[in-house]
């Protein structure tokens, strides 16, 4: 499959679930929303140039927002990591060239341990910058922290089970072949 | 001149990303404004067609809980039914007709129309509803939305076929409420907490309040009937400092498997609107 159609896919895929599945579940605590759909920003491939990563990442946000009628919200925190995504890989990538042997962030191209930063770094980014938006309207300074935290926690945890139930092949690539 | 668009070149990305972030926040900030944009009713019927497919399928799901709701609604208009009433043979015979005007002068003010829910938001701060009724069908802006068991809200924008409800657990609904047993009148609010409560404001603690009153929609909301229940008292929330209560309710909608909704349109609000902005006018 080509990465434009497994994208595509993907798109798709993590709206349908953000929206129809885990927005549908009934909260258990005004804190605890669980956001997984910011995942299809952190595999894109290492070879999108950084404008079209935040040009895919701003429609991917306005698409989930047009389903939950808050149009801009999510956009404004996709476009955000999206941003901020190259620096954090050039900090963790664990040798040099590493980007350019494996097509995507994952952990068998970056080793769990870094992967698990680069995650846990970017949740949290996103998390806050996505509650302060809402803070912004409307709400106290304890909901902002307790929301970020709470949120953050069950997020990574389904990165943790999506990682795990579909996991990523990746093959690694040199020049020589 | 060179050294700026050196400067802009070094920088694009970040130029680009800040672009990209003004045009989501004026977006998000600009919401209302934006919503009259027509790409947000194509962005509606799309949605919403998703959104009924998918219901097509919940549905099934949550098909008994329906059908207690309607059985109980049915049992509920049965009993309102003018043959349920005698009155002494003297009487003449009572006909109503379909007239908009009968004998008597009572005229329609309020008209009802069914709705399917095809999308539907709990868990986030401002939830709102989409239902499968639209301009084409005779639904506006502004109309009254109802279900079987009580208010759920407000219509807020539609497109040709669809329209998007402002529930009640939504920051910005407001809706003017009275007690069902004394008549005080408040406003009822959502605090954005927890989708199980919504608050009710404004009561004088002069009002006698029980906890297991009804809470029904007043005489002053020009989008709701009188009396449609929205909800009962749970708690109180006594404030030393204040002359009101705050009160918590249960609203009465089960807003987590709302299916059929009516839709309330008031045939004489916009002659009551007109009137009171006059008046306003020569006052002023």
């Amino acid at each position: 499959m080509s990465d434009l159609v497994r994208n595509t896919i993907r798109f798709v895929l993590f709206i349908l679930v953000q929206y129809y599945v885990l927005f549908q579940i009934r909260p258990l605590h005004q804190f605890v929303v669980p956001y997984i759909y910011y995942l299809y920003v952190l595999w894109l491939p290492f070879s999108m140039g950084r404008m079209s990563l935040m040009l895919v990442s701003f429609l991917f946000g306005l698409s989930l927002d047009y389903f939950t009628q808050t149009p801009g919200l999510h956009a404004a925190a996709c476009v955000m990591i999206a941003y901020l995504r190259s620096f954090v890989v050039n900090i963790l990538i664990p040798q040099e060239g590493a980007e350019q042997n494996y097509k995507s962030p994952s952990p068998v191209s970056m080793g769990w341990a870094p992967y698990a930063i680069y995650v846990l770094v970017l949740t949290l980014l996103h998390h806050i910058y996505l509650v302060l938006l809402e803070w912004l309207q409307f709400g106290s300074f304890l909901f902002f922290l307790g929301k970020v935290l709470a949120t953050t926690g069950i997020s990574l945890m389904l990165v943790l089970i999506t990682e795990l139930l579909f996991f990523r092949k990746e093959k690694f690539r040199t020049n020589t072949a | 001149m060179r050294n700026i668009f050196l400067f802009i070149r070094r920088y694009f990305n970040f130029v680009f990303f800040v672009v990209l972030q003004v045009v989501a926040l004026y977006i998000l900030f600009h919401y209302n404004k934006f919503h009259e944009a027509v790409f947000s009713g194509v962005a509606n019927e799309l949605t919403g067609n998703v959104g009924g497919k998918y219901t097509n399928i919940a549905n099934y799901f949550k098909l008994k809980s329906a059908n207690d709701q309607l059985a109980k609604e049915n049992v509920e208009l049965r009993n309102l039914v003018f043959s349920n009433f005698t009155r002494p043979d003297t009487s003449q015979k009572l006909v109503q007709d379909s007239v908009p005007y009968d004998t008597l002068g009572h005229f329609r003010k309020y008209l009802w129309r069914g709705a399917r829910v095809v999308n539907n938001s709990v868990s986030l701060p401002n939830n709102t509803l989409t239902i499968a009724r639209g301009e084409n069908q005779g639904v506006h802006r502004n109309m009254g939305v109802i279900s079987a068991n009580g208010v759920v809200g407000v219509v807020i924008n539609t497109s040709s076929n669809y329209a998007v409800v402002m529930s009640l657990l939504h920051r910005q609904s407001k809706i003017s409420a009275s007690l069902k047993k004394t008549g005080e009148t408040g406003q009822v609010s959502w605090d954005g907490s927890s989708p199980l409560y919504i608050t009710l404001r404004h009561i004088p603690k002069s009002a006698p309040i029980a906890k297991g009153d009804s809470v029904v929609t007043s005489a002053y909301a020009s989008y709701f009937p009188p009396g449609i229940l929205i909800g009962t008292i749970i708690d109180v929330v006594d404030d030393e400092s204040s002359s009101f209560y705050t009160l918590r309710l249960k609203p009465a909608t089960n807003f987590f498997n709302v299916q059929y909704v009516s839709v309330v349109e008031n045939l004489l609000k916009d002659e009551q609107a007109r009137l009171e902005e006059e008046t306003n006018k020569i006052n002023q």
